[in-house]
């Protein structure tokens, strides 16, 4: 009884290691294709742009005339929309997530902001976009400014900032806390001396993530009334704006094909500024990794 | 333990500090780098807002430029949020100027009155619509009216070409056309089937012309329209048809659309006007140079953005009209086709109706 036991265990040995392998290789299939289709884009786009982007496509003011058309409004536009939305949305964020891990007493109520704050980060940009035209640009009287952008953004962005920044606290072992407090600190001690620096590496990733997210957001903008032909630089948080996703927009809309050239070399400069947040969120999160390793 | 805990203390708040600092940095050298673009101004220095039609947009994005190019210190923004949903901020008084690629609606001028907004209605070019098929398609060089309504109409049953003509060849027939949201999908189904967005809806619809373009490029039964201007882009790749205004016609009086057919009004129903709307209460130094800088310069900058200039002596009736402050629609009666209409008969008729009057 054993032995043939065995025996059929051995016979489907052969047939539980084939389809191993074919599955190991499915999954290999599913990778590349990702990376496939990301390096064709980026390839497909960079040969698009290549003739189009230079100084003056920088530094020039949007126009008809696709060979004298330049981003410099959008791009400005965006790094503003970028900084504003950070200063908005990052204090609040973490301000919010510590309340939430290190403060709030478990409950129905807690349970209640939790749920919400879930169900916030699933929410189509296009909602947020409407919330803040209501909100922002009528109720409040901001305009089609680009405090009205950033703070529409910010609402965006700020479950995905919260939501992150608790998973850094949570990961921490509670011997950390534990001890801070036998030796006598207080609770805001802990947090500011501890908690925070220790957690620091997974809230800035969390951050620049989403950060990413909004610098990449059309829709929330439109809605909210970002121009299109925006010749000049804002000079405040009150002025009007455009964005480079909105420019991008409006070129690839275009009939002539010299504006979908602008479009890939837009889309070029966008991606550099993705891929310097990214990077920095890799170095940021090393810095302090290596600092908390160090001790 | 106690030093280590400081250490690390001061260390996030170095970073924190950083983290902020660089932000502020960062705005800094934006508002340093923002300032400098008013030079000496002397002519007008104001701002003009303009939002409104996609259509529209290319023109009014034209005229913007060069007007600042002319008057260094003035600005003007546009803003993409076609007619309806720029005439809905038009008549908030959010914007001073609504492209528009359709007369106001009775709806909006009701708005406009509750609002106490008066607005000037100018003229300010045409546009026209192409209907298009796939280039290989040898069967067919012109529709009638009649037989563009059957096609498109609500409900229609067409899904094949021998059901349009007798002699057309059994193939099926795709349908391309603009999205629900656009001017253009206004315009055509008011012109064609008499009622604005009636249309059947199994048509594949885009509200970006170049998909479209690419569609009936790359499908041998295709049959679309969009704007003349995009066809003017891309004549290589597509074939455009002929145009028989007659109601009932056989196809004996076709017109192809192109500058000269669009201008005289020949090619009916599908050239339509194209307008701005000035608010007449945001008629400062800035707007008033703008509108008369418009008025002088459309004709010349409408080719290069693939519409037609009207005639200067329209343009000289529609200035008339913008420098007499002359309120209200006259292209927006109920009564009154835009399809095909001759702007400026229609101009003359309200000038003369207001010196009766």
């Amino acid at each position: 009884m054993e032995s043939s036991s065995n025996g059929t265990f051995h016979l489907r040995r052969t047939r539980r290691k084939r389809i191993g392998m074919i599955l190991a290789g499915v999954l290999f299939l599913a990778t590349i294709l990702g990376i496939v289709v990301l390096v064709t884009l980026l390839v497909d786009v960079a040969m698009q742009s290549r003739a189009w982007l230079d100084m003056q496509f920088l530094n020039s003011l949007p126009s008809r005339f696709a060979d004298q058309a330049g981003i410099k409004p959008p791009l400005y536009g965006s790094l503003w929309l970028m900084g504003l939305t950070a200063l908005i949305s990052v204090p609040l964020g973490v301000a919010s997530a510590v309340y939430l891990e290190e403060y709030a007493r478990d409950g129905w109520f807690l349970q209640l902001i939790q749920i919400n704050i879930a169900n916030l980060a699933g929410v189509p940009s296009v909602v947020y976009g409407i919330l803040g035209l209501a909100l922002f640009v009528r109720f409040a009287a901001l305009g089609q400014s680009l405090l009205a952008g950033a703070l529409t953004l910010s609402l965006l962005i700020l479950p995905i900032i919260i939501i992150s920044t608790q998973e850094a606290l949570r990961s921490l072992p509670t011997g950390l806390r534990e001890s801070a407090y036998a030796l006598g600190a207080t609770r805001w001690q802990v947090i500011w001396s501890h908690v925070l620096p220790n957690a620091a590496p997974g809230i800035f990733t969390g951050v620049i993530l989403a950060l990413s997210r909004a610098i990449g957001e059309t829709a929330p903008l439109i809605l909210i009334g970002a121009l299109t032909f925006v010749p000049f630089l804002p000079q405040s948080a009150m002025d009007q704006f455009t964005a480079l996703p909105i420019q991008i927009f409006n070129w690839t809309a275009r009939p002539q094909d010299e504006f979908r050239g602008l479009a890939a070399a837009a889309i070029v400069v966008l991606m550099i500024l993705l891929f310097a947040m990214n990077l920095s969120a890799i170095l940021l999160r090393d810095y302090f990794e290596r600092q908390t390793a160090g001790e | 333990m106690t030093s280590s805990c400081c250490s690390c203390s001061r260390r996030f708040a170095g970073v924190s500090a950083l983290w902020a600092g660089a932000l502020l940095v960062l705005s800094m050298g934006l508002v340093g780098c923002g300032g400098g673009s008013d030079g000496s101004a002397s002519g007008p220095s104001g701002s003009v807002s303009v939002d409104g039609s996609s259509t529209v947009f290319p023109l009014t994005e034209a005229v913007a430029e060069e007007f600042m190019r002319a008057n260094r210190g003035a600005r003007v923004t546009v803003g993409v949020s076609g007619t309806g949903g720029g005439f809905s901020k038009f008549l908030r008084g959010e914007t001073a100027v609504n492209n528009a690629s359709r007369p106001i609606s009775p709806g909006e001028i009701e708005k406009a009155e509750a609002n106490d907004i008066e607005f000037i209605e100018l003229p300010v070019a045409y546009d026209g619509l192409a209907v298009t098929v796939h280039p290989d398609n040898d069967w067919v060089d012109c529709l009638t009216v009649e037989e563009l309504r059957r096609i498109w109409e609500p409900n229609s049953e067409i899904d094949n070409w021998s059901q349009v003509r007798d002699d057309f060849p059994d193939r099926e027939i795709e349908l391309y056309g603009p999205g629900t949201a656009s001017g253009t999908y206004d315009y055509f189904t008011e012109a064609i089937m008499g009622e604005s967005g009636a249309s059947r809806s199994d048509f594949t619809a885009s509200e970006d012309d170049n998909v479209l373009v690419q569609g009936i490029e790359g499908t041998e039964g295709a049959l679309g329209y969009f704007g003349l201007a995009y066809y003017e882009n891309n004549a290589d790749k597509l074939k455009v048809l002929g145009i028989d205004p007659d109601e009932r016609g056989s196809g004996a009086s076709c017109v192809t659309p192109s500058a000269e057919t669009v201008n005289d009004g020949s090619y009916r129903p599908l050239s339509r006007p194209l307008f701005i709307y000035v608010n007449t209460a945001k008629l400062d130094e800035t707007a008033e140079a703008f509108g008369d800088f418009y008025l002088q310069n459309a004709g010349d900058l409408a080719p290069d953005v693939g519409y037609v200039g009207m005639p200067d002596s329209t343009y000289a009736l529609v200035r008339q009209r913008f420098q007499n402050r002359t309120t209200g629609t006259v292209f927006g009666r109920e009564d009154l086709d835009v399809a095909g209409v001759q702007v400026a008969e229609t101009l003359r008729n309200a000038a003369r109706a207001d010196t009766t009057e």
